[in-house]
């Protein structure tokens, strides 16, 4: 029976010149889940997920082989605009980047730009509220977003990616800068999120990964320094029977 | 026994680590030294240029008249109305020079100044035996005074500036005593203004196209050590450039023909504009690309994040936040027009001119071009105006530089 996925890949292989960062990964991503990438430094986590939503275009030598597909499409394809990849698959970065504009900005300026035609206020208060920031900066939508706080810039930054209604979301240790409450809170925010996104996340964090993921990926780097997803299953099963024994070393802290 | 005296520790300690530490602030303080008397050094050197131009502008100057005033009018040459001087200039010209002044701008339609300054320099004539330099005329007064005493009994002595408004708003003169720095002025304005309207956008739009668009390889990185060259190019190279393609090729365009005006060849205001526009593009290209440079890459991923095209990211985000820095060079590239005289002299200068620029098709002159010219007559009255005119130079660079500072500070608007 064919299943409904959110995107997969089908030996997808990144290459920064001749370094192959990512090898032969072949992923199946489910819809309204949340799936985590884990695995040591250097493994191309980041390199696998800014491919996804071909943000390393910018990368000056990079190049992709392999398929990735989303709803059938393969994003790597001849007539594939990138710039529409990025509408449909949105990216929240490891540090928290707000415009150098107001907070209200930060979030219109994405939305105009798409031609949104809604109320514009509306959004504003619907994405801050989905981003669990409305209540902090009600106040001073007006006032610099650089003068958010780290954790309530990471979360204008999820809401700047929620206004322009993605279907996937991608996050990169969207809390390594913050502290433990902050985290909670986007750990929580994600699980509100996941209603209405599939959400992929990258993060060092072993219990993160354990407490707010469904999925989980384990990635390492082969014999040649690429890296390769060694095992991809349900995080419970991950987590307490893992198949790989290298995953076990890894998520039970025994690795390196 | 002390713990850090391990055998594993191969720093110095207690006294040896004091005698280390003092050779270091030596050291220090040396280079500190030197630094400091570097910084002393151009601050004198600044001061003895400054020294030199001050003392040449002001001081004494002895000078007698061809015909005295009273020949020509009772009242006291202070009290002189523009209906008054209209009349005496009338009545004491030869009818062929007053009706050549009054084709150029009805004599009654001209102001008490300039009458005046035409009744002294047509009528009166002043005679100018000597000038002396501030610090002369200050320190050495009373000898400057016996001397001209006895060498020009007649001549009256009276210590001047000669900068003064009336300096800012006469055109030039072949008397040294009523030339001023009026046309140079506008002159030199209209020549920054083009040279910037010009190179701005299209060094900014270059600088843009290297920074964001092209790719990386041999033939960007053989255009980019070009223009990094090419800002070293001596300015005369330029000027040669300027003759051989906006005064002889683009004539048509560059003298206006194409427009209708007809008594004009190519050395107008716009070719030297547009040299000086060449000169200052790569200028203004290197400091535009290190502006733009300097925009951290997380805000572009930011703006791609959301789904911006290459444009929009670089409209709404690169452009805004790399405007103060494309500012300050064109700050740079604006003080280099402003100064240039070599390329102005191939392109054709005029050195002698005394109509206002009316437009992008006039002849022109400029500041500098005027200073040289000045410098280079023999009478000392001329090496006098000369350094009034560098001070106007001067204060006209400051200014304009002052401008674009405000300009740049009203967009530094940080968030
Ligand atoms: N822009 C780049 N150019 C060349 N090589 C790169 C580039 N970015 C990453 N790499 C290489 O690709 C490999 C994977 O890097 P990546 O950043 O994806 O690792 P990561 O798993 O995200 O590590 P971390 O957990 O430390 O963030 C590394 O060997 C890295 O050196
Ligand atoms: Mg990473």
């Amino acid at each position: 029976m064919e299943k409904n996925y959110a995107i997969e890949s089908n030996k997808l292989s990144i290459h920064y010149g001749h370094f192959t960062a990512v090898r032969d990964v072949s992923i199946k991503i489910e819809p309204q889940k949340i799936t985590a990438i884990i695995g040591p430094s250097g493994c191309g986590k980041s390199t696998l997920l800014r491919a996804l939503n071909r943000m390393n275009d910018f990368v000056p030598g990079c190049h992709v082989t392999g398929e990735l597909l989303l709803q059938g499409q393969n994003l790597y394809g001849r007539d594939i605009d990138p710039v529409e990849v990025r509408r449909k698959i949105g990216m929240v970065f490891q540090k928290p980047n707000p415009f150098p504009k107001s907070i209200y900005e930060n979030i219109a300026w994405g939305a105009r730009i798409n031609g949104f035609k809604g109320k514009m206020d509306d959004l504003v208060e619907q994405s801050l509220r989905s981003a669990a920031l409305w209540d902090e900066v009600k106040d001073k939508l007006q006032e610099s977003a650089y003068a958010l706080s780290g954790g309530q810039q990471q979360r204008l930054c999820i809401a700047r990616t929620i206004a322009i209604q993605p279907e996937i979301i991608l996050m990169d240790e969207p809390a390594s800068a913050l502290d433990p409450i902050s985290t909670l809170r986007i750990e929580e925010l994600m699980q509100e999120l996941k209603k209405n996104y599939t959400i992929i996340i990258v993060t060092h964090n072993m219990q993160q990964a354990a407490r707010a993921s469904d999925f989980t990926a384990m990635m390492m780097i082969d014999d040649q320094r690429a890296g390769g997803v060694i095992e991809f299953d349900e995080t419970k099963k991950i987590f307490t029977r893992p198949q790989d024994k290298r995953t076990e070393d890894y998520v039970t802290g025994r690795f390196g | 026994m002390n713990k850090n005296m391990n055998t594993n520790n191969h720093y110095p300690q207690g006294q040896d680590f004091r005698h280390v530490l003092n050779a270091r602030y030596r050291v220090a303080t040396v280079w500190q030294t030197l630094f400091l008397s570097a910084l002393l050094i151009a601050i004198i050197s600044l001061m003895a240029l400054i020294y030199n131009v001050v003392d040449g502008a002001f001081g004494y100057i002895a000078y007698e008249y061809k015909n005295d005033p009273s020949e020509f009018t009772s009242t006291p040459l202070a009290e002189l109305t523009q209906e008054e001087l209209a009349a005496i200039l009338k009545e004491n010209l030869s009818s062929g020079a007053y009706k050549k002044l009054n084709n150029e701008q009805p004599v009654a339609e001209r102001s008490q100044a300039d009458l005046f300054t035409l009744f002294m320099e047509r009528l009166v004539q002043l005679d100018t035996k000597g000038t002396w330099s501030m610090t002369d005329s200050l320190m050495n007064g009373e000898e400057i005074r016996a001397e001209v005493a006895k060498k020009y009994p007649k001549a009256q002595l009276e210590f001047r500036s000669w900068l003064t408004p009336q300096f800012l708003v006469t055109p030039m003169s072949s008397k040294a005593e009523f030339a001023g720095v009026r046309t140079a002025v506008l002159g030199s304005l209209w020549l920054v203004g083009i040279a910037i309207l010009f190179a701005l956008p299209i060094g900014t739009g270059a600088a843009i196209y290297l920074q964001e668009y092209a790719p990386k390889n041999w033939f960007t990185s053989i255009i980019q050590t070009n223009i990094n060259n090419l800002a070293g190019v001596p300015s005369i190279v330029y000027g040669m450039l300027g003759l051989a393609i906006f005064v002889r090729v683009l004539e048509p365009l560059t003298s206006g023909a194409l427009f209708g005006v007809t008594d004009s060849n190519g050395r107008t205001i716009l070719s030297a504009g547009l040299t000086m526009g060449v000169l200052v593009l790569p200028l203004i290209i290197i400091n535009a690309q290190e502006a733009i440079k300097a925009v951290p890459d997380s805000l572009r991923q930011a703006a791609y994040g959301v789904g911006a095209t290459r444009w929009q990211t670089v409209w709404y985000h690169v452009l805004p936040n790399s405007l103060p820095g494309i500012l300050t060079g064109s700050i740079l590239a604006l003080s280099r027009a402003l100064g240039e005289t070599a390329p102005l002299i191939v392109v054709g200068a005029s050195t002698f001119i005394s109509l206002d620029p009316s437009g992008p098709f006039s002849k022109f002159t400029a500041l500098p071009i005027q200073i040289y010219q000045w410098t280079t007559r023999a009478q000392s009255e001329f090496h006098a105006i000369a350094a009034g005119a560098i001070i106007v130079l001067l204060v006209l660079l400051l200014s304009l530089n002052a401008t674009a500072v405000l300009l740049r500070n009203r967009f530094q608007r940080r968030w």
